[in-house]
């Protein structure tokens, strides 16, 4: 035992100030979790606020708008995922035909650039954009005849805009992966189609998509761990009273029960059910990566 | 050959304009506010500015930069991010260089990288946070929004796999020397690392520079706010007021080109740092996802 101290007690020590940080601020928020069993009042403490169980859980399944909640979730997660794997992929293959390295570069360049913008400035931005008061977009629809579209104040727009302006921030930096592995392909392969006499979209058909799909369904399956997370720093820049009934998703609701109109519990129970069913999600999607496509990170 | 059929060159030629379309649509949002940002007042107000300004005047970035609170947040922006960036650096590189090491040299190796790893999965969540940071009186403070993120995980791996490939010899040679392990981390380590802890660094600074939401909970009063929760509330604002939820509200008060001016003046930041930050994220991507 003293002999191990006193080989590794480096290593301890350059770990201390990471590991403290670590146990305040992340694994003291968990003993937290608590208060979403109890009805916490901050002046009674969280030692003594009565339990109530599963009552808050309870409550998120009987209110009202709970169950919309959960749905405006999942639905607009779902898009969100499909789109930001599918365009990646198309934009992937697209970009590779480019023989101009320039070219690419330009396009490379402009298309990442909207992923490091963050959702305050690019909310300020569509708002800007998409207002109905002689916005330039609505201006654009305007000349083809369609009349101003409500895109942040109507609830079934207001799901499409967040999607829609969700795939426009991120489809670019997604398709890295993607053109990272197109990069790798052997030229060899494809010099013997040519040689056999394969067109361009014979090659592309039976040489490139056959070799991205083992990356392909490792993004895919990876993705569905975050089937909850439907864009809490996105929705909460754009959103607004109007479309709280298509564009509010759990995190927000969270956010607003439980900060906004100080109930603690209900708010750390939403909280909770997420983070649950969340991690479960991702369990399941490692694993599933793993046994698919033979992927492991650490 | 196969390049100069005929249904291969249309297609490029229509790949070409497409991709071009799709980059700029990438790139015209932010044009369109930067340009209506300097337009005069009545060009942004008659919503007649496109791409290029309309009566060219800096006035808005004369007001912006001449507004008291304005510049208190982008101070206090500034502040979080340079400290935030430091501890956070200093934190990850030391953790990294113990866990860069085989379990056979440090046996509990695989304990701490546990540890770390499952704050990546789970946590406590939002009101928990809240409550542990008004227990321990960091409200108001901007190490409530420089500690709780200090400890990027995700930075710990990047870094720790870079540390995986400088060679044995390097520090075995120091051990010789008679050198320990915190001799060797700042003189072998850091030296031959300065490309991956200054690209570190700007993503970490980027991180910095975007963060809102925690300054608009962890500070009571507006006056503390960092310039991105500064702009949250204000583009919030201005959106309930466009909507028509509120109206004559404090975001009617500004004009639209002081409003694009304080947005692009959050974004300039970013684009100046984005051709370093292009030039890295390749390979860190990649860096990350093909080591073990």
């Amino acid at each position: 035992m003293i002999s191990y101290w006193r080989k590794t007690w480096p290593f301890h020590l350059l770990l201390l100030p990471a590991i403290v940080l670590c146990i305040i601020f992340s694994y003291i928020p968990m003993t937290g979790i608590i208060i979403a069993f109890e009805d916490y009042q901050p002046w009674v403490g969280m030692k003594n606020s009565p339990w109530v169980g599963f009552d808050q859980f309870h409550y998120l399944f009987t209110y009202p708008d709970g169950k919309q909640i959960i749905w405006n979730t999942l639905l607009i997660a779902f898009f969100k995922l499909l789109f930001n794997l599918v365009i990646p992929i198309v934009f992937a293959l697209l970009l590779n035909e480019v023989r101009k390295v320039v070219f690419k570069r330009v396009v490379q360049t402009l298309v990442y650039l909207p992923h490091f913008l963050s959702w305050v400035i690019l909310g300020g931005i569509l708002i800007d954009i998409l207002s109905t008061e002689g916005g330039i977009v609505n201006r654009v629809l305007e000349s083809f005849g369609v009349h101003d579209i409500f895109f942040l104040g109507n609830g079934q727009w207001f799901r499409f805009t967040v999607i829609v302006s969700d795939v426009w921030k991120e489809f670019g930096f997604s398709a890295i992966i993607f053109l990272a592995t197109l990069v790798g392909i052997d030229p060899s392969l494809y010099e013997a189609a040519e040689i056999d006499g394969a067109t361009r979209w014979q090659q592309v058909m039976s040489i490139t998509v056959p070799l991205m799909m083992p990356i392909v369904i490792v993004v895919a399956t990876l993705s569905l761990g975050r089937i909850l997370d439907a864009g809490f720093d996105q929705i909460l820049n754009i959103y607004n009273p109007l479309v709280y009934s298509h564009g509010d998703i759990i995190d927000t609701f969270a956010y607003r029960e439980g900060l906004n109109n100080a109930q603690f519990s209900f708010g750390t129970a939403v909280g909770v059910f997420k983070s649950v069913v969340g991690l479960v999600l991702i369990i399941i999607s490692y694993r599933l990566a793993y046994k698919w496509a033979n992927y492991r990170i650490f | 050959m196969l390049y100069r059929t005929r249904s291969y060159q249309v297609f490029t030629i229509a790949n070409t304009i497409f991709l071009s379309l799709l980059g700029l649509l990438c790139i015209l949002p932010l044009i369109h506010i930067f340009a209506v940002s300097i337009s005069s007042r009545a060009a942004a107000t008659a919503n007649i500015v496109n791409f290029w300004p309309v009566g060219f005047t800096t006035d808005a970035y004369v007001k912006t930069l001449g507004n008291e609170k304005f510049l208190r947040s982008l101070w206090i922006g500034a502040e979080r991010t340079v400290l935030g960036t430091i501890v956070s650096m200093a934190v990850v590189t030391m953790a990294s260089y113990s866990l860069s090491k085989t379990s056979l040299k440090f046996p509990g190796r695989q304990i701490y990288m546990w540890l770390f790893v499952f704050t990546m999965l789970f946590s406590g969540g939002l009101i928990p946070s809240y409550i542990l940071i008004t227990k321990l009186h960091l409200i108001d403070s901007i190490w409530s929004l420089v500690l709780p993120t200090a400890v990027s995980v995700w930075n710990m791996i990047l870094m720790l796999n870079f540390f995986r490939t400088i060679p044995v010899d390097l520090e075995e040679a120091a051990y010789i020397d008679g050198a320990g392990h915190l001799r060797v981390l700042w003189s072998v380590y850091l030296p031959v690392s300065m490309a991956s802890i200054a690209t570190l660094s700007l993503f970490t600074m980027v991180f910095h520079w975007n963060s809102w939401f925690d300054g608009v909970i962890y500070m009571s009063n507006p006056d503390g706010y960092p310039l991105s929760s500064y702009l949250h509330s204000m583009i919030v604002s201005d959106n309930l007021s466009r909507i028509g939820v509120t109206s004559d509200s404090i975001a009617n008060f500004s004009s639209r080109t002081i409003k694009t001016a304080q947005i692009f003046i959050g974004a300039l930041p970013i684009l100046l740092v984005y051709p370093f930050l292009q030039k890295y994220f390749v390979k860190g991507i990649v860096l990350g996802s093909v080591k073990s």
